[in-house]
């Protein structure tokens, strides 16, 4: 095992965008506004990078802000898990940095420095969940997280922003104030302390099958940041907000914080150990695959190409869930891993889905036909993406999706592995008609037929970046896997 | 039966302070006219300044005067104990500056609704 | 010089007031700074004096070198010391603030109104530090007979408030006065340290007993704890601006005070906890207060009238957490006493600027503040995260605690009520917040230049705000090297 070394990175790697925040606000000049935020974006990138030897390493970076209470500090630890999530998720930034300025200026929206100084105190919120040591401090930037998106989620400030809004805090302030305070309060009062541990800390804590079950339960269900049905509503709603907002943050960042948030519970609070020996896992299983099979069905029968996206993104969230629930080094490996790709896919789709809306202003999926001959790149971009959420060849997808099969068999969970397959099926079922509109049926009558010039789109080129990365990732996984087993090494001891 | 009325005459003095407060107390709750609720709140804290001044007297004890020159053959218990009359003068004082606050308080509130019953000021409110 | 500290905390006050007032008579310009250099000496003062108690232990001071039991004695050990750090700043930072609320609505009686200022100040400064239970009375009446004029100093309704807050503050004294009657016949002192000697021996006298429900019942009615807290809400609701943000973060936090010094210090946390089985009682009922406290905020429309309802709130998170009994329910609700004053100065602050250059605190024209006065409203932010309990404002540490102290205690009714009433708080600001930020239809995308409202009023708004920011982030030094300790050891 590798050493504890203090280290102020994680600490700017968190500051560096809520540094800039400032100058963003009071920028008169677009261009300046953007170009910081792309300072930022590539500072953050680089300092989460020079992190990355010490984490492949085994070494743990940690830096203490302050001591709270007595055994619990707000502190920061860079670790695998947290490496892996903020490589993702502070890369994406740069693409979908990029993508806002195409975006934002193609609809000449309103309150832009709004927007971007809020984007960036996001991503500064982002970036403390990954690198946070213990419970209290993750839970202090989750917080702080949820009030950053507020008002990127209700930017249009309209009556739909409104109530998009008001279900958004609802369900997700709602819940880490009603069910994750008091359960971290419970785990405190047990073993005196926070932080992530390998084993978790409730090995010892004398609490029943049914007080562990009822503390999960309030754990999964209070980080409704990861929208486990049937706390899941608010992810819909609040595809009201611009795109790129819904790219990174719906697709990216707030909702993997919730999955990440549980599945730093379920390894380092309460210990795959733990959840065995209390026979616990079955019941994730089954939460996480009514998700799973839940949101693909409502997917089929959206007419909304954003909604349809916000209800696959739910189903595939649960992927990370069930992984984890499986208790086992695949299945953690395989959760870990699907952040990344479904980061890199989600994303991708979204972007398409604002290109086309950018160039043409359709949003339903009925509207797509023929948009292919239009915009081929971007509609090529949103195949290899739709590949790899259904978990094909050669894109990332199947990676992930390998694992998660591996190890449902593995620990003889049958169930894990009809799921799995079913809402490939499910996916292939939501996702393949957008694609078989644009491509092979004629346009509807009175359409203009030129090409779009997506070489000069920002919003385009995003989108084909990032789906190649998709496919990047499958051919060379090694950096996404090393990070995966360095994880399970420290946390399940394999 | 016996047992109670010993009580009472022995503590004549205690009870007959707490029947004050009451009826102070009374004035304060239930009276509608806004100077009647001041006067029981003054008796309520009359009632209490008399209470502290009953508890400093001693049987067959004089007033807390040493003569210049007796000190030494001074016994405290031929004296009434002055503590409290001391600190009640400070409350007397605490009393009638409430008690002038309230009663210009009163004096606003009668040119600013032109009544001082309660119940009417409240109508008044009610309809404004 | 420093010697003399426990008294210049309330001397200095009380003599900045009849210059005050005599500048008020002779040259109306120089009130202003007189009481600024006052309320500075002061607030230095107090911090001075907490500092040499955190070093050298509990500061006692004989007024007139008279020794105890025979004299006053100032007594300052860990729990007044930092609450009289806080009452002081907080005092100093609304003199500077409110100096153009001033300046605009009483340019006639200046001298008054900073007079009663101060005077109301050398009140609460002066129940924090006594260590004797009468002089307890007559401080508490100096800060509650200032606090009825200047509360009826605003027109229209305000003087029938300040009148009935009269009626209700006085019985709430009275009743202190006689439970402090009934245990100066007992014991024969007035003394907090000896009576708490005194008293060790008598637990089992019936006088007592009466005598600290009587006393207790009379804090309760000065504090508005639900539900004797009638006066409250029309009282702090119809006073001028100036008078509410002085007296709503001071006073009813300093009667919190009183009741933890004579729960824990003078009656002893074994008394006051194991009679009548009182603790599970008042927890229960606190429980109760939070719940009531959160229904009456919830349904007031006036923004000003929703602010002062949430006193009620704190008020009864404070009560509950002393009567839990252990040493995390105690610790946090003293370290929600401090947290408070700051978090509902930090509040109403903000939303007495807003009133300044809105006028109409309607939820229809609040449309667009954000982008007009963007720091103010910021500070409300900061100030309604706090209340919420949102880390890492100080706010979520001190409920924490709380919650921590209901789970050992085993008072699982309060920690619903303490969950319940946090998210109560976010809908209610998330109302206020969302009127500002969302408009009708075209206005909302319209360019709203900014309007701030003026540096003397924002500028000590943010210090607040970045306060309780600080401050919860220093939490634990707060609560490990000055909360902890100030504990009796009674209290397990």
């Amino acid at each position: 095992m590798g050493t504890e070394v203090n280290s102020i990175l994680p600490l700017l790697a968190v500051m560096v965008s809520a540094a800039v925040v400032p100058i963003l606000a009071s920028s008169r000049s677009a261009n300046v506004r953007e170009a910081w935020t792309f300072v930022a974006a590539f500072g953050k990138v680089g300092i989460v990078l020079a992190m990355l030897p010490h984490v492949l390493r085994g070494d743990k970076l940690s830096f203490e802000i302050a001591p709270v209470f007595p055994g619990v500090s707000l502190a920061f630890r860079v670790d695998a898990m947290g490496e892996l999530f903020a490589l993702v998720s502070s890369f994406l930034w740069i693409v979908t940095s990029a993508y806002s300025i195409g975006y934002m200026r193609g609809l000449k929206e309103h309150g832009q420095t709004r927007y971007y100084s809020y984007f960036a105190l996001a991503m500064s919120s982002t970036m403390g969940v990954a690198f946070s040591a213990n419970l209290l401090t993750l839970y202090v930037f989750y917080e702080l997280l949820s009030f950053a998106t507020y008002p990127l989620v209700t930017h249009h400030q309209d009556e739909e922003g409104r109530s998009a809004g008001r279900r958004y805090l609802t369900y997700i302030v709602g819940g880490s104030i009603g069910l994750v305070l008091p359960a971290m309060l419970v785990c405190y009062g047990s073993s005196q302390t926070l932080d992530f541990t390998p084993g978790g800390i409730l090995a010892n804590s004398g609490l029943s099958r049914f007080e562990l079950g009822l503390l999960l339960f309030m754990f999964v269900f209070g980080f409704a940041k990861a929208a486990i049905m049937p706390f899941h509503s608010w992810l819909p709603a609040a595809m009201v907000a611009p795109t790129p907002v819904s790219a990174l943050l719906h697709a990216v960042a707030v909702v993997k914080v919730g999955v990440f948030s549980i599945l730093r519970v379920l390894v380092g609070i309460m210990g795959f150990e733990l959840l065995l020996g209390q026979a616990l896992g079955g019941i994730l299983i089954l939460v996480a695959s009514v998700t799973i099979v839940g949101a693909s069905l409502v997917a089929l029968c959206q007419d909304g190409l954003k909604k349809m996206l916000a209800y696959s993104t739910v189903g595939q969230l649960s992927y990370i869930v069930l992984g984890a629930s499986l208790l086992s080094e695949n299945g953690l490996s395989g959760g870990l891993i699907h952040i990344a790709t479904h980061a890199f896919g989600k994303i991708t789709l979204f972007f398409c889905a604002g290109a086309i809306y950018v160039a043409t202003g359709k949003q339903n999926i009925s509207e797509l036909n023929g948009i292919g001959r239009r915009m081929p790149l971007t509609m090529a971009s949103f195949l290899i993406a739709s590949m790899s959420i259904i978990g094909v060849p050669p894109t990332a997808g199947f990676l992930s999706k390998w694992l998660l099969i591996t190890a449902s068999v593995d620990s003889g969970r049958l169930e894990g592995l009809f799921v799995l397959l079913l809402s490939s099926l499910l996916s292939a079922g939501y996702l393949i008609p957008v694609v078989y509109r644009a491509f092979f049926l004629p346009q509807p009558e009175g359409e203009p037929t030129s090409v779009v010039a997506e070489w000069r789109s920002p919003c385009s080129i995003a989108a084909m970046v990032t789906s190649f990365g998709c496919l990047l990732m499958f051919l060379s996984p090694g950096l996404l896997l090393g990070l995966a087993r360095k994880a399970a090494e420290l946390y399940l001891g394999v | 039966m016996d047992r109670i009325l010993e009580v009472v005459i022995a503590k004549y003095n205690y009870w007959i302070y707490i029947v004050l407060m009451m009826i102070g107390l009374y004035g304060v709750i239930a009276k509608n006219n806004l100077v009647k609720k001041i006067v029981g709140m003054s008796i309520f804290q009359t009632a209490i300044i008399l209470f502290f001044i009953s508890m400093g007297m001693k049987k067959g004890a004089t007033i807390p005067i040493i003569i210049h020159g007796q000190e030494a053959s001074v016994r405290a218990s031929d004296y009434i104990n002055p503590l409290p009359h001391v600190l009640m003068l400070t409350a007397i004082v605490v009393a009638v500056s409430t008690l002038g606050v309230a009663l210009a308080l009163a004096v606003k509130v009668y040119k600013e609704f032109d009544t001082l019953e309660e119940d009417e000021i409240l109508e008044k409110i009610r309809k404004s | 010089m420093t010697s003399h500290l426990p008294a210049l905390v309330v001397t200095v006050p009380l003599l900045t007031a009849f210059a005050a007032f005599a500048a008020g008579w002779l040259r109306p310009k120089l009130c202003f700074p007189v009481g600024l250099t006052g309320l500075g000496i002061t607030a230095i003062s107090s911090i001075w004096l907490l500092a040499e108690v955190l070093e050298a232990g509990t500061v006692t001071y004989e007024l007139g070198r008279w020794p105890a039991p025979w004299g006053i004695v100032y007594v300052v050990d860990r729990l007044n010391g930092v609450v009289l750090a806080a009452i002081s700043l907080c005092a100093f930072i609304q003199w500077i603030s409110s100096r153009a609320s001033v300046k605009s609505q009483f340019s006639d009686r200046i001298g008054a109104f900073y007079g009663l200022e101060l005077l109301f100040v050398t009140g609460v400064m002066g129940i924090t530090v006594t260590g004797d239970a009468f002089n307890l009375y007559v401080l508490l009446e100096i800060a509650s007979i200032t606090a009825y004029a200047l509360i009826a100093m605003g027109g229209g309704r305000a003087p029938l408030s300040s009148l009935n807050y009269v009626f209700m503050g006085t019985i709430g004294a009275c009743f202190y006065l006689l439970g402090v009657g009934y245990l100066y016949i007992m014991t024969g002192s007035l003394n907090m340290a000896d009576l708490a000697s005194i008293l060790q021996g008598m637990r089992s006298s019936q006088a007592i007993l009466v005598a600290f429900v009587i006393i207790i019942v009379g804090v309760w009615l000065k504090m508005g704890f639900f539900p004797l807290h009638g006066w409250l809400p029309n009282a702090y609701t119809h006073a001028p601006w100036p008078a509410t943000t002085l007296i709503a973060p001071l006073m009813t936090k300093v009667m919190a005070y009183v009741m933890m010094r004579l729960v824990l210090f003078l009656f002893g946390p074994e008394y006051s906890f194991g009679v009548l089985g009182l603790k599970d009682v008042v927890v229960w009922w606190a429980s109760l207060a939070v719940v009531a406290g959160s229904v009456i905020a919830l349904s007031q429309k006036d923004l000003k009238r929703m602010i002062t309802c949430i006193i009620l709130i704190e008020i009864a998170y404070m009560v509950g957490g002393t009567f839990l009994g252990n040493r995390s329910g105690t610790t946090g609700a003293i370290f929600h006493l401090v947290n408070d004053v700051f978090m509902t100065l930090c509040v109403f602050l903000a939303v007495s600027s807003l009133a300044f250059r809105q006028r109409e605190l309607d939820m229809d024209t609040m449309e667009g503040l954000f982008s007009e006065m963007p720091f103010t409203m910021g500070a409300l932010v900061t100030g309604a995260l706090s209340i919420v309990g949102v880390p890492p404002t100080c706010g979520f540490f001190s409920k924490w605690l709380l919650l921590k102290g209901a789970l050992e205690a085993g008072h699982y009714e309060f920690m619903v009520a303490l969950i319940l009433s946090s998210l109560v708080c976010l809908v209610l600001f998330f109302r206020v917040f969302e009127a500002a930020y969302f408009g009708h239809g075209e206005r909302s995308h319209g360019h709203h230049r900014m309007r701030e409202a003026p540096l003397g009023m924002v500028v000590p708004l943010l210090v607040v705000a970045i306060g309780i920011v600080a401050l919860g982030l220093m939490s634990g030094e707060v609560i490990s090297s000055i909360i902890e300790p100030a504990l009796p050891r009674g209290v397990l």
